[in-house]
């Protein structure tokens, strides 16, 4: 992370990291001091474009077109590392084929971004010998996200722009254990460490250490399992630390869902939209209550020490386990080291792990063995892939699942604000927090407000076709023309009841990143 | 990044450092303390409180240890009579102009004044002067400023300019009447401060404190709890500070990889839930739609046997789970397994991709 300061110029895309993730804004304007460049590509004026080279403003969904323009530019002007693309990867003949069909003009007219800037930050991030790329929830969380993420990388490799201190593409994660939770494979069609369910060894290893069968059918995602239990087939659920009834797109959906599950489990601390649907709920342990470890977004794996006993008596480890036991299947440790020795058995790249070595500065993951000193940049020498080579994808420009229409005629992008987080049953609960951002307000431009006769202040009803919600109006020069945006902290005002069911076809993440509403004075 | 390495002697000791290394740095390093009032690792070096002045073999007056790098063959001395009586003729000024009420002051046990004082031995009875006496600012919800007991070190001033680049607060005015202020005085507000609590976390003195940490204990009666942050995927380390079971607030971390220190409103100040009166205490099953406390063993025993009876009756499938991307990775672990090996199927994921 502190590579972000070393960077000659940051190319920052759909992430706004001095309210989402402020310390990593504290690297990003480190390295503005030491003189960095930077590009800002957003739908939204954020608190960064101030400090900007140049701003891409482009409109949400057309995150495709701007990345294949770029390339455009760079390929027409000769700008591509020409040595690396030919060492280092493969499909360069499609990518560029298909950049080919993305002239500036063209892209103009699909991003709404001017040609002369987008011409401008492609020679900016081509030509410096440093450029890294960090992107957030602005990227993946649209139905082309695992396309969007793909793309980023052929533009680094198109430039070389990786395996490098300074240089890369850094993902921005949204929540504290999301690596870990997805190292840990809490997905249906990996095991732990990146190893597919489907392959019988891997199978095998899990079952002898496990000490029982593992099905060799694919199992549901989050929003699959909720599909499937509208549909009557899926009908006991247990859920851990998460509100799907706040957080979750098109919550019409979910909560018929939840309503339809014959015994619904929630684990959490606070009771929130989503505890009203369990039959049971049990009380969760806070971070400060247990021992463990979270995995950051650059894959540093760190200590979570328990300060105080739980408060209702348990850790969410210990919960499971009474529960695994009681269904047949004994499941006991003393401490949580002991679940993390017998992580690092079965993960590959977690082998070099225990909590004696983890100390107070952690270990980045790969670590494979007691004498590894972890890994801070992948890729130097060559990529994880059977021939060694960096894959780029040629992408075609696809939009967004919804589409703004006379009826609903702006598109609602949706996000997070520094004081609060998620549905923010924590944040809330300070009290000066509490005051400092009490309600949710909708950024709209002073055009879009004017046409529509809306005051700075005044409460509107935003409506899509899924729900409507009624929030205070804040007219500021973040928002563009057409392009309005809501966080999702308040249960006094879900957003969720607004975004679309569209997912990410690949990944199955939701499309909260563009829906279409329409805003009326209330 | 020059990588070159220099010799140089310190208290006669022979030591190596790279090359731009500051005499400060490198006496750290070396094991040898040196005061400092307006330093922190964070911050550009300064200059500005003169405690860190060493004699250096060759040139006639002593130097600021923080801002001279080490030059191959410097011969470095960091206690001699000559330092000390500089050092606390300095910390008998700043002590003149000080309310000295450590009994009832809330950074006493971690005030760096007060334990400079102690060290070198020097009261406020030296000097006899004017004496700042300006109320105590308690105008928001975190930050409480006493200026009264600031000494000017712009280490506030600096963090909120240098690390956070936001200029909340400044040094205003001139001579004996400067002070630390906002813009027009006005009460730090949305409009004007992101309520970081960085400035409180450099403050060497009591001018800057926690609000919400006030009165609620001494530095000795709690320990620290080194963890990580529970909020984004940054990964921040930090201390929790905690008395008789209690998290009654939190520290920066200066050694933790992510941050060096630095924190945001969620992860310096976001902790309240913790204690809060709402936290669920105990198991609750739903009866006739109503939620009623029950045993762990009531509400366990039931989980278990409804996810037996599903399972009987629909196949392991009709169950599955999801875990949470904001609980440990070994809680995670300990589901996916239960959910794979204990009841049977791969239904499981976690809220990363939403």
């Amino acid at each position: 992370m502190d590579q972000i300061a070393e960077a000659d110029t940051i190319f920052l895309f759909g992430s706004n990291p001095t309210e989402c993730h402020p310390i990593v804004g504290l690297h990003l304007k480190k390295g503005l001091r030491r003189g960095a460049k930077l590009i800002v590509a957003d739908p939204r004026r954020i608190d960064l474009v101030d400090r900007a080279d140049i701003w891409l403003g482009l409109k949400p969904g057309s995150n495709l077109a701007l990345i294949n323009g770029m390339l455009n530019v760079i390929l027409t002007n000769g700008w591509e590392n020409k040595e690396y693309i030919a060492t280092r990867t493969e499909g360069f003949v499609e990518v560029k084929a298909n950049a080919l069909l993305y002239p500036p003009e063209r892209v103009e007219k699909l991003t709404g971004v001017a040609k002369e800037t987008i011409i401008a930050a492609a020679e900016l991030y081509a030509k410096s010998d440093k450029s890294m790329i960090v992107y957030g929830l602005g990227v993946t969380e649209h139905i082309t996200g695992t396309e969007n993420a793909m793309a980023m990388g052929t533009l680094a490799l198109v430039c070389g722009h990786l395996g490098r201190r300074g240089a890369g593409v850094m993902s921005l994660r949204g929540q504290n254990n999301v690596q870990g939770a997805t190292d840990m494979a809490a997905v249906p069609h990996m095991l732990p460490g990146y190893q597919l369910v489907s392959e019988p060894e891997v199978r095998a290893k899990f079952e002898k250490k496990w000490q029982a069968p593992i099905s060799p059918r694919p199992g549901l995602e989050s929003l699959e399992m909720y599909d499937a239990a509208r549909a009557g087939k899926f009908k006991g659920m247990f859920l851990m630390g998460v509100d799907p009834a706040q957080t979750d797109p098109d919550l019409h959906a979910v909560r018929k869902s939840l309503n339809a599950l014959d015994f619904l489990v929630v684990l959490d601390m606070f009771h929130t939209e989503t505890t009203a649907f369990a039959d049971v709920i049990l009380p969760g342990a806070s971070f400060a209550e247990k021992d463990g470890t979270f995995t950051n977004l650059e894959r540093r794996i760190q200590r979570v020490n328990k300060a105080i006993e739980p408060i209702a008596g348990k850790a969410e480890w210990q919960i499971i386990c009474e529960i695994a036991t009681r269904m047949g299947y004994p499941m006991h440790y003393n401490h949580p080291a002991e679940i993390m020795n017998e992580i690092a058995s079965l993960a590959p790249n977690w082998a070099g792990i225990d909590y004696q070595r983890l100390g107070t500065q952690g270990l980045q993951w790969p670590c494979p063995s007691k004498d590894h000193p972890g890994t801070a940049t992948r890729y130097e020498d060559d990529f994880p892939r059977y021939n060694k080579l960096g894959r780029m994808i040629a992408l075609d420009h696809v939009g967004s699942g919804e589409i703004p229409d006379h009826q609903y005629p702006l598109i609602l992008t949706t996000g997070r604000r520094r004081e609060h987080h998620n549905n923010a049953s924590m944040t809330m609960r300070t009290e000066g927090i509490a005051k400092l951002v009490p309600e949710e307000l909708l950024e709209i431009s002073s055009g879009d407000a004017t046409r529509l006769g809306i005051d700075d202040g005044d409460y509107v009803r935003v409506v899509s076709r899924r729900g409507q919600i009624k929030v205070k109006s804040w007219v500021t020069t973040r928002a563009q023309d057409g392009i309005v945006f809501l966080a999702f902290h308040h249960r006094e005002a879900l957003t969720n009841d607004l975004t679309s069911g569209f997912r990410d076809p690949i990944t199955s993440t939701p499309e909260y990143k563009s829906c279409a509403v329409r805003v009326e004075k209330s | 990044m020059n990588e070159k390495m220099i010799a140089a002697q310190i208290n006669g000791l022979e030591v190596y450092c790279r090359q731009g290394t500051t005499v400060l740095a490198m006496a750290r390093a070396a094991g040898c303390f040196i005061p400092t009032l307006c330093d922190d690792p964070r911050l550009e070096a300064y200059g500005g409180c003169r405690l860190c002045v060493v004699e250096i073999k060759g040139l006639e007056y002593p130097q600021t240890a923080c801002t001279t790098p080490v030059a191959a063959g410097m011969e470095i001395v960091t206690e001699s009579a000559k330092l000390t009586r500089i050092r606390r003729n300095i910390l008998a000024l700043l002590l003149a102009n000080h309310p000295n009420d450590c009994m009832r002051c809330e950074a006493t046990g971690a005030c760096t004044l007060q334990d400079l004082a102690y060290r070198y031995n020097v009261d406020g009875s030296r000097f006899n002067g004017d004496q700042t006496r300006l109320p105590r600012r308690d105008d928001n919800d975190f930050i409480t400023f006493e200026p009264d007991k600031c000494i000017l070190c712009g280490r506030c001033v600096r963090i909120c300019h240098e690390v956070m680049m936001d200029g909340t607060i400044d040094l205003i005015g001139k001579g004996f009447n400067t002070r630390v202020d906002t813009a027009w005085s006005k009460p730090r507000s949305k409009e004007n401060c992101e309520f970081c609590g960085q400035c409180v976390s450099t403050c060497p003195t009591g001018a800057l404190t926690d609000k919400m940490s006030r009165g609620l204990g001494r530095p000795y009666e709690t320990t620290k709890v080194r963890t990580t942050c529970c909020y984004c995927g940054t990964g921040c380390g930090l201390d929790l500070k905690v008395k008789d079971g209690k998290v009654i607030g939190v520290a920066s971390a200066l050694d933790a990889p992510s941050n060096q220190g630095n924190l945001c409103i969620k992860g310096r100040y976001g902790y309240q839930f913790i204690h809060s009166p709402e936290r669920i205490k105990t198991p609750l099953i739903k009866r006739d739609g109503k939620f009623e406390a029950a045993s762990w063993d009531e509400a366990l025993d039931l989980v278990a046997g409804k996810f037996i009876e599903i399972r009987k009756k629909h196949g392991p499938d009709a169950l599955g789970g999801v875990a949470s991307a904001r609980c440990t990775s070994e809680d995670c672990y300990v589901m996916l397994k239960w959910v794979r090996a204990g009841i049977g199927t791969n239904n499981i994921d976690n809220c990363a991709r939403v």
